[in-house]
């Protein structure tokens, strides 16, 4: 209700977004797509939720069911519509199949530069980590391989006898490194560090280079090791 | 259970002290100070730490009215933080006395510090397997139907100090201070999932945060058709900035970390991101050489916190043994307590309705005789799920697991009233 007309002009125009297809694209047309197939909304659905009862499934009491609301399958038109700019500048993410890596290239020698200028300090020249609040990046010790971990907490993890995807360390050192200036480095130079981090742990090739390519066909060690989540009821499993 | 402290008579100075300390209403600027409102005071230096007070309250006016309240000087509760940027700090549980964690004592563990947000420039995108990206600012999703749901928020690390190396000197509060319940205030996801049009090919979801790490969590589709809310209220006011200030995801009985805050986009997939919170971090390594991976729900847990380490039982007789109870796979249906070191267990009785994915007090009337007693407490959940010992968690998990903790802990009450942690069940 506070929202202005102004701010909404503002808000439009910081997202690069039009003014015309603000809030209310198409009308109500939300039919079965959103609801994920479950069982119909109902006003008795609804009503349970009111009173306390055990709370039902979202999907299944608030789809347009609630009192003076558009009316079930309909929607609300609320919100701008996001553009495709707004959404590629905050859109960096990088899924276990690479799919999205950017074009770029680094060594694992320029890896190396970058590290000591930019990582050492707080991961330690090698990768050693300094605790508690500064983890422990590469050096595999062998006493953990072979997935050790659960027998003695003192065994160390690292990239390489741990991490099961290559994507997640380009995707984790683009979004979050160097943790002073997050966000200031370029795709070569993830690239570059990316390289360097699976080399000093024995992954890939000390002189490789890295790109999408490359990278996508990064097997980590211990991949195949994750399983789903399989506790179950009185077991202490 | 803190031992009883005599009353002690004030001296006029005392009570100057006290009262000037509190004067600060402009209305009361006129009156002399031992009529300037008599809340307690920090003492003044040299003398012991205990605020001065009047010695009889019925005697001249009390304080001023404020714009905040404040806690008794009596009381200072606080948490125990630890760590700057990748830090956390922990909630009191040995002081509080209900479901709900005020505000400023609830729990916080964040990777790239507390970022501050401008809640007029802070939007919420969804984006990706949709048929109509959007974008919502804090007041949009104020215009869709709210819901008002109390819950707790558990790190999945929480305890770990206390099942790898469970020390007599732990408190409640370093046991299971990463655990703290609060009524939430929000939008379903589902509703704003139905907005922009989800496309039947989405099955994960990946939500970030917008503090200094971009936290990115990846959650399977179903919880927001379940029960995932997007917050902005927590307690019945704006979240505070170390708990998503101004809108976080809110999945319930879920792991903490999975609740990004400062949620800023929403983007729709068909499998999870692989980010280093769901690989590097919160895996759970087995014995057999595997790790478990999306580990979600937290399990039935208790904890008694009163009696708890430092207290000292002052006098034999009956005594109130409280805590509370928790599961993030639904509601608590029982709690056992255990006065005896786990041989013999009693139902303990839950203090109001148990609610899904919430907290429950529990209590137990004691009747000590002044021996030694180990208290212990075991909650049991409707998915049917009891609290395992930490012997037969090592055995099942290893000493080496990282995250689920919710082994049975308890109490050690000694002859002489001392009150330690007892870990090793
Ligand atoms: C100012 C200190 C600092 C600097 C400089 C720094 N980091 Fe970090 N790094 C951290 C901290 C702190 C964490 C843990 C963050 C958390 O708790 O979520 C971390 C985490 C990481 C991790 C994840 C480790 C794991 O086990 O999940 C990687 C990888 C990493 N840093 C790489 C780098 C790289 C590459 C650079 C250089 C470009 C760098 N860091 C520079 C402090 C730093």
């Amino acid at each position: 209700m506070r929202m202005t007309r102004v701010r909404r002009v503002l808000l439009g125009a910081m997202l690069g977004g039009s003014l015309a297809a603000a809030g209310c694209d198409g009308g109500a047309t939300a039919g079965a797509s959103g609801t994920g197939g479950e069982r119909a909304a109902t006003a008795g659905a609804a009503s349970g939720a009111a009173t306390g009862a055990t709370p039902v499934r979202f999907a299944d009491y608030d789809g347009g069911a609630v009192p003076g609301g558009p009316g079930a399958g309909r929607h609300y038109g609320i919100g701008i519509r996001a553009t495709a700019a707004a959404i590629t500048k905050m859109d960096r993410d990088i899924g276990p199949d690479g799919a999205e890596l950017p074009a770029g290239t680094g060594s694992v020698a320029e890896g190396g530069a970058l590290y000591k200028a930019q990582c050492a300090m707080c991961h330690g020249v090698n990768g050693e980590g300094m605790a508690p609040a500064f983890p422990r990046l590469s050096g595999r010790d062998p006493a953990a391989e072979g997935f050790k971990f659960a027998s003695d907490p003192k065994l160390p993890h690292t990239i390489g006898n741990y991490w099961s995807h290559a994507t997640t360390l380009f995707d984790y050192i683009r979004r979050a490194m160097p943790h002073v200036a997050p966000g200031s480095l370029t795709d070569d130079q993830v690239y570059a560090l990316t390289a360097y981090l699976l080399a000093k742990d024995d992954v890939i090739a000390k002189d490789a280079t890295l790109d999408a390519a490359a990278l996508r066909a990064v097997k980590m060690p211990y991949a195949d090791r994750f399983v789903p989540d399989d506790r179950r009821p009185n077991a202490p499993k | 259970m803190a031992k009883r402290i005599e009353d002690t008579e004030l001296t006029r100075r005392d009570l100057l002290a006290g009262a000037v300390g509190a004067v600060g209403g402009a209305m009361l600027a006129g009156l002399p100070a031992t009529l300037g409102g008599q809340q307690g005071a920090a003492a003044p230096s040299g003398a012991p730490a205990r605020p001065t007070v009047p010695a009889d309250a019925t005697k001249l006016q009390g304080g001023a009215t404020t714009p905040l309240g404040a806690r008794s000087a009596f009381e200072a509760p606080s948490r125990a933080p630890y760590g700057e940027t990748t830090g956390s700090s922990l909630t009191p549980l040995q002081d509080l006395a209900g479901n709900i964690t005020p505000s400023d004592l609830h729990f916080e563990r964040h990777h790239a510090g507390i970022p501050a947000l401008d809640p007029e420039r802070h939007t919420l995108t969804i984006h990706g397997l949709v048929d109509r990206p959007l974008s919502f600012s804090l007041d949009d999703l104020k215009r869709f139907p709210q819901v008002v749901r109390p819950y707790f928020i558990e790190c999945s690390g929480n305890g770990r100090g206390a099942f790898r190396d469970p020390k007599p000197d732990l408190t409640a509060q370093k046991v299971a201070g990463m655990l703290s319940t609060s009524e939430w205030t929000g939008v379903p996801l589902a509703t704003l999932f139905r907005e922009a049009g989800v496309k039947p090919k989405a099955k994960w979801f990946l939500a970030e945060g917008g503090d200094a790490c971009l936290m990115t969590r990846s959650v399977p589709i179903e919880k927001a058709w379940d029960d995932a809310i997007i917050v902005w209220a927590q307690n019945g006011e704006a979240l505070r900035p170390a708990q998503g200030y101004p809108m976080r995801l809110l999945l319930p009985g879920w792991e903490g970390n999975i609740n990004v805050k400062w949620l800023r986009r929403i983007e729709l997939g068909t499998q999870p991101w692989m980010t280093r919170w769901e690989t590097s971090k919160y895996t759970d390594p087995l014995p057999n050489g595997t790790a478990r991976q999306f580990t979600f729900e937290l399990d039935a847990k208790s904890i008694i916190t009163s009696p708890s380490h430092p207290d000292t039982i002052g006098e034999r007789g009956w005594h109130a043994v409280n805590g509370i109870a928790w599961s993030g796979r639904g509601r608590v249906t029982r709690v056992e307590v255990s006065v005896d070191g786990g041989r013999s267990w009693a139902n303990a009785e839950l203090l109001g309705e148990s609610s899904p994915k919430s907290t429950v007090r529990f209590q137990y009337m004691w009747d000590w005789k002044g021996g030694e007693a180990v208290l212990l407490s075991r909650a049991t959940d409707e998915a049917g799920f009891t609290q395992p010992t930490r012997t037969a968690l090592i055995a099942e998990r290893g000493l080496g697991t990282d995250y689920h903790f919710n082994q049975v802990v308890g109490w050690k009450v000694e002859r002489s009233g001392k009150v330690l942690f007892h870990g090793e069940t």
